[in-house]
């Protein structure tokens, strides 16, 4: 547990938040693992959980009719999983696999959902920094949309 | 050291070189081995091109992705987008291909000695890219650490599988490979090379950084590794426009005042910084 | 004005001094009357000088005129410069043979046979003479091509005693006052004295040309009389380009709403190119014979004007008009300072008049040194 509490604590994410909640938030986390090729969330679930890698890579994917499945990006190790927590209908869009062995830290996102609402500054304290993971996120996708490598005629 | 370039026949005129080799790379993708038909010692500096020529189909510049350590070949990873390319990459072994050069700026490679060194590659730029990753570990203890991110479309079109495999196994080296578009069975990274920063093992302040490919993602790839930390004088990038000569004549690859065949292709960041933002130049 | 001794010719001792050139062995090339304009092409007498002619040239507009006298130079210059023969438009660089296996490159690039002679050479044609000399002799390589033609070449130069609406060299500095780069100069006079030209030799080869033509001395009031004529050509131009800080000024407004308005207007022709005297973009173009056994390499101009001419793979960089106007405006007047050393453009005013819709270069400048924000002045 004390592993942990440092780990959670100097994340990126969590450094500048009041330091009871990050206690709080620390009470309610688990280590966890996921075997390669077990699915990690899947796509319509009720997202509460989300997940500070610690260990192997994640592939979030879509499962389509008469698809293979299509990877969408890969996130690792330092990286967190799943924001659909904090953004109502709190439903996974997508599905997470683990590509290979996983472990992370799984973290409460139902409650800290509900102590945003109750205090509405340590909501924009985690939204801020949400904002910012989506941004690169949605960077990074628009980029790869480009296709910068295919051969144009 | 690197080897000083002299350019020791006519510029203007092929030279030709026998091919020895065409080793496939991807579907449309080919990697010649050419050497020289006289007594020529073709020596070039990792970053400078050649105007390859097929005898009656035409011209074009091509960088040089080959081992600058081998003085009795030319090696060159061509991409089958037009006529000539084409041409250049359906030579038979024994075909002579003319060849011009080497013409242009090289990568830095004295400036980023004791240095780290950041190789960011997109796609086939990591061809040009390969003589100075050649050069650095061959000349393993006059460099810092060495990181080579190299992004490419999907696992089909990854160059240099086997090397980049090996590459990795030096000393104080790191490999990182994305793709945009991973298949089925790619467990490696998938998103676009700048995903790949928060993986590498990087000391900003005393990095130099190297980047080729589309000039979009060398765009975004030097806005990366800004907000890394590295400063405009220790990126370089390897610019690319319509050539006809490589000598300064024929007016197509100027890039405003810059002739990208005898003042690039490889530029520093700040020397052309205004110029990548502007559309159309 | 040169320092050497300055003499009068009359026109048959003009007329001697090409026959002279061409018995010397060179191709005497000068202005010659054709297709309604004034163009270059070969001399063989001083017959064959368009006598008596005049142009009248306004943006988009050329004409020739009757004089009311015989002037042999009575006009400002043409759509053709010296790069017709010093920067040929179409030109053989090489051939190849296949051979065995191989094959073989025959370096037989095509070379005149005779030096050239340029008669009626104005100030701003030598200015740009010494333009393209930077760019394909000074810099990192030198065009055997160019290098063949120009070195060797005699130039008699002809000071302008006359402007036309175009013209604007005094404004760019490269004239109308000849200074140098030339064997022999000639002022025209035209008067009471008769029909005479004041010569001064640039070179010892002038110099001996000079002494064989046996030319008399010439007057003070000689001297004056051209200094005035030259002068009065300068102050005939109602042109100019500003070109205190040009360099910054265009590379800081590549954002002006006047490449819009300009590029509204111009239709890609690339017509400015192909009259201006420093342009000197070409493309090559590799050929082969129907065995495939054969193979030529030839050079041929082209312009930045072109859809093509920025292609790589995937599609031209400069795609619209605008782009395209930009880059050789910006190139022309400011790159090429930082480039060469000097600009591109001595103002010889041949873009305005060749442009069918009659773009002037220097109200384009004026129009973005002053204009407001919807690119209008």
């Amino acid at each position: 547990m004390e592993t942990l509490e440092r780990i959670i604590a100097e994340h990126p994410f969590f450094v500048g938040l009041d330091g009871s909640f990050v206690s709080l938030m620390v009470s309610c986390a688990s280590n966890v693992r996921f075997e390669a090729g077990t699915y990690i969330l899947r796509e319509g679930d009720p997202a509460n959980t989300f997940y500070l890698i610690r260990e192997g890579k994640v592939a979030v994917e879509v499962l389509a009719p008469q698809h293979k499945p299509i990877i969408i990006s890969t996130l690792s190790v330092g990286e967190i999983l799943g924001w659909s927590w904090l953004v109502s209908p709190f439903r996974w869009k997508f599905h997470a696999r683990a590509v290979d062995n996983v472990r992370a830290i799984a973290l409460d996102g139902k409650c800290l959902r509900t102590k945003c609402e109750e205090n509405h500054d340590l909501g924009y304290e985690v939204l801020k920094r949400f904002a910012q993971i989506m941004e690169q996120r949605l960077d990074a996708t628009r980029l790869q949309l480009l296709d910068v490598y295919a051969v144009r005629r | 050291m690197i080897m000083a370039t002299a350019i020791t026949t006519d510029p203007m005129l092929p030279q030709p070189y026998s091919v020895r080799e065409v080793a496939k790379e991807t579907p449309d993708t080919f990697t010649l081995t050419l050497e020289p038909e006289n007594a020529d010692k073709p020596l070039f500096q990792p970053g400078q091109f050649s105007m390859l020529w097929a005898f009656g189909v035409g011209e074009l510049p091509i960088s040089i992705s080959g081992d600058p350590g081998l003085n009795d070949r030319l090696v060159y990873t061509v991409r089958s987008v037009g006529q000539a390319t084409h041409s250049l990459v359906n030579q038979q072994v024994g075909d002579s291909v003319g060849v011009r050069g080497p013409f242009g700026t090289g990568w830095p490679a004295d400036a980023a000695r004791g240095r780290d060194v950041i190789i960011v590659a997109g796609g086939i730029g990591l061809a040009p890219l390969r003589p100075l990753i050649y050069h650095v570990l061959r000349n393993r203890e006059e460099y810092g650490r060495l990181v080579v991110l190299y992004g490419t479309r999907s696992p089909r079109e990854l160059l240099y599988r086997k090397e980049l495999a090996a590459w990795a196994r030096n000393r104080e080296t790191q490999v990182l490979v994305t793709v945009d578009y991973g298949g089925l069975g790619w467990r490696g990274h998938v998103g676009v090379v700048t995903t790949l920063f928060k993986y590498a093992r990087l000391q900003p302040a005393s990095s130099v950084a190297m980047v080729c490919g589309p000039e979009i993602m060398m765009r975004f790839v030097t806005r990366e590794l800004e907000a890394q930390g590295l400063g405009r004088d220790d990126i370089y990038l390897s610019m690319e426009r319509n050539m006809k000569c490589a000598v300064g004549f024929c007016g197509h690859c100027q890039y405003g005042p810059h002739f990208i065949c005898k003042d690039g292709p490889v530029f520093r960041y700040e020397q052309i910084r205004k110029l990548l933002e502007k559309y159309e130049l | 004005m040169a320092q050497r001794p300055e003499h009068i010719l009359g026109t048959d001792q003009l007329g001697k001094l090409i026959e002279a050139l061409v018995h010397k062995g060179y191709e005497v090339i000068g202005p010659r009357l054709r297709d309604g304009a004034i163009v270059y092409d070969n001399l063989e007498s001083v017959e064959d000088l368009p006598a008596g002619w005049t142009d009248e040239q306004e943006p988009g507009r050329y004409r020739l005129k009757r004089r009311e006298d015989l002037a042999l130079f009575g006009y400002a210059v043409g759509p053709q410069s010296w790069k017709k023969y010093t920067h040929p438009a179409d030109v053989r660089l090489w051939s190849a043979e296949r051979q065995g296996g191989t094959f073989r490159i025959l370096n037989n690039e095509s070379k005149p046979k005779h030096p050239y002679a340029f008669v009626g050479a104005r100030a701003c044609e030598l200015a740009a003479i010494a333009v393209q000399d930077r760019v394909l002799l000074e810099d990192k390589y030198r065009d055997p091509i160019y290098h063949q033609r120009r070195e060797g070449a005699f130039v008699i130069a002809v000071q302008c005693t006359q402007a036309a609406a175009p013209c604007f060299c005094a404004s760019m500095g490269t004239g109308p006052q000849v200074s140098d780069g030339f064997d022999l100069v000639l002022t025209e006079l035209l008067g009471p004295k008769g029909h005479r030209f004041l010569v001064a030799a640039g070179s010892d080869r002038g110099a001996e040309m000079l002494t064989e033509l046996d030319a008399g001395p010439a007057t003070e009031e000689d001297h004056q009389d051209a200094a005035a004529r030259v002068e009065a050509a300068a102050r005939q131009q109602v042109r100019s380009i500003d070109t205190t800080g040009i360099k910054e000024l265009l590379y800081e407004n590549f954002d002006h709403p006047r490449w819009d308005n300009v590029a509204s207007r111009c239709l890609t022709c690339a017509n400015c190119t192909m009259v201006c005297p420093t342009c000197f973009c070409t493309s090559v173009e590799d050929v082969t014979d129907i065995t495939g056994n054969h193979a030529e390499r030839w050079r041929r101009w082209d312009s930045c004007f072109t859809q093509s001419f920025s292609y790589i793979h995937g599609g031209s960089v400069r795609t619209s008009a605008k782009a395209r106007y930009r880059q050789w405006m910006t190139h022309k007047l400011a790159s090429w300072i930082d480039q060469f050393g000097s600009s591109g453009c001595v103002g010889c005013g041949r873009c305005i008049t060749w442009c069918p819709v009659g773009i002037d270069i220097t109200e384009e400048v004026r129009a973005i040194r002053e204009g407001g924000k919807n690119g209008n002045p």
